[in-house]
């Protein structure tokens, strides 16, 4: 059933401070809203538990892209078509441009936002892994000021994150680094607007014939998006060829812990994301 | 005024209108039931079908999952937008005599999807038109007529 609208409050944000003004008075009573594309979907079903949320939506300092010599930095609000519309993004994080083509159609990436993706916390998302690839930080606000997280421990069980009461997701930084070969696979039921039954991006540092370096993360294969810890460790260092992508391989499926739901089931998610690495490995130059 | 019921100014179609809503009530609601602008249809209510699409400052987005708070100072767009006066946009022609609409709840939302496509790209490619299309679902299955329509008033010259 629909829910009844006069039960909930919400309340237009000017600025940052405003917001989290708002959102430190008697904690855990505000909540962040951004471009609604999660937050509606619940309160249409009638399934929207909280009550009272702060628009953030047109708080101009969330919503920007900044591109400085080592770092690029999005405002929380930055949209995914923005993502998809800026040079940097295009040209030097491909797969966070590919997982944001994957999400939903052109009018939810016209309204989603990369915070309201992170805060959200499915594991199904697509952004994210891309996020711990890129080795993502997370800038936290709240009235007593900023803190930084690497995105690779945010995500600390299913929807349990490391923000304290009062703070919001403010920006996330992506070091900026070349000659990384990229990767990014998402599986669903359908190309366009589904959500993905495993998602894998991956990148790796070749230098004559060896992995120098690797990231492999992936999506609706654990309770929160994940690093591929143990295939990174063996890859690291390895010869790019077969005897590595099987070592690698038997890590990754033993390392995932997927479950059977309404989209898929753990074994397929398990082979399936062990033939993306597969896809991703053979691609790499010897 | 409360947080429960807030007075929300905007344009839609070109009208200056200001309306007194609760702010977290839906952009496609208001549009219907408030401004009686029933030609956005709603379909799966979850952003899912694109039947609620609407322009927010040129920019596609669906209506169901819009709270009406985000359009204060807006511009808003509808189906009713689209035509200038008695004369059909070049895509409602194109739908018309191709076919491109069979039961018509999807039909509003496929326009202003490729309404928008050409303000981005006047001149898209077939996959261009169907990354376009593909947030907008047609129950009737009616695809092919519908891509015919809008690659023939946009890509123009380019189809056959």
């Amino acid at each position: 059933m629909r829910a009844f609208l006069p039960d909930y409050r919400l309340r237009q944000a000017a600025t940052l401070d405003e917001a989290v003004g708002l959102l430190a008075d008697q904690p855990g009573t505000w909540r962040p809203l951004a471009g609604g594309t999660d937050v509606m979907v619940q309160l249409a079903a009638g399934a929207l538990a909280h009550r009272q949320y702060v628009s953030l939506w047109g708080i101009r300092e969330l919503r920007r892209i900044d591109v400085d010599a080592d770092i690029v930095t999005l405002g929380a609000l930055t949209t995914f078509s923005d993502i998809l519309r800026h040079d940097v993004l295009r040209s030097e994080f491909p797969l966070l441009g590919r997982a944001a083509a994957d999400t939903g159609g052109i009018a939810n990436q016209n309204r989603g936002t990369i915070g309201g993706n992170i805060a959200n916390a499915s594991p199904a998302a697509d952004t994210p892994p891309a996020l711990l690839v890129y080795d993502a930080q997370l800038e936290l606000t709240s009235v007593r000021g900023r803190r930084a997280v690497s995105y690779e421990r945010f995500h600390t069980g299913y929807k349990q994150m490391d923000l304290a009461s009062g703070e919001l997701i403010t920006a996330v930084r992506l070091p900026r680094r070349r000659g990384w070969h990229q990767h990014y696979r998402k599986v669903g039921a359908r190309r366009a607007q589904a959500i993905s039954k495993v998602c894998l991006a991956a990148a790796a540092l070749v230098e004559s014939g060896r992995i120098a370096d690797i990231r492999l993360a992936l999506g609706s294969v654990a309770p929160t998006v994940v690093r591929a810890f143990g295939a990174e460790a063996i890859l690291r260092g390895a010869a790019v060829g077969p005897e590595a992508l099987e070592r690698a391989g038997a890590a990754l499926a033993s390392e995932l812990t997927p479950i059977d739901d309404v989209r898929s089931t753990a074994a397929y998610r398990r082979q399936v994301a062990v033939n993306m690495l597969g896809e991703f490995l053979e691609a790499l130059p010897r | 005024m409360t947080d429960n019921q807030v007075q929300i100014s905007f344009t839609i179609n070109g009208d200056a209108v200001t309306v007194d809503v609760h702010p977290m009530a839906r952009l496609l609601d208001v549009v219907r039931q408030q401004l009686r602008l029933t030609g956005t249809k709603e379909g799966c209510g979850e952003g899912e079908c694109g039947a609620c699409s609407v322009l927010i400052d040129g920019e596609l987005v669906n209506s169901c999952l819009t709270p009406v708070i985000q359009v204060e100072g807006a511009s808003v767009t509808t189906i009713e937008g689209v035509a200038t006066g008695e004369q059909l946009d070049a895509v409602q022609e194109a739908f018309i005599a191709h076919g491109g609409a069979q039961c018509g709840i999807c039909t509003p939302g496929m326009v202003l999807a490729a309404v928008s496509l050409r303000d981005r790209n006047p001149h898209p490619s077939d996959d261009a038109i169907r990354t376009a299309l593909a947030g907008n679902l047609c129950r009737c299955t009616g695809y092919m007529k519908i891509f015919e329509a809008v690659r023939r008033s946009i890509a123009g010259s380019m189809a056959q």
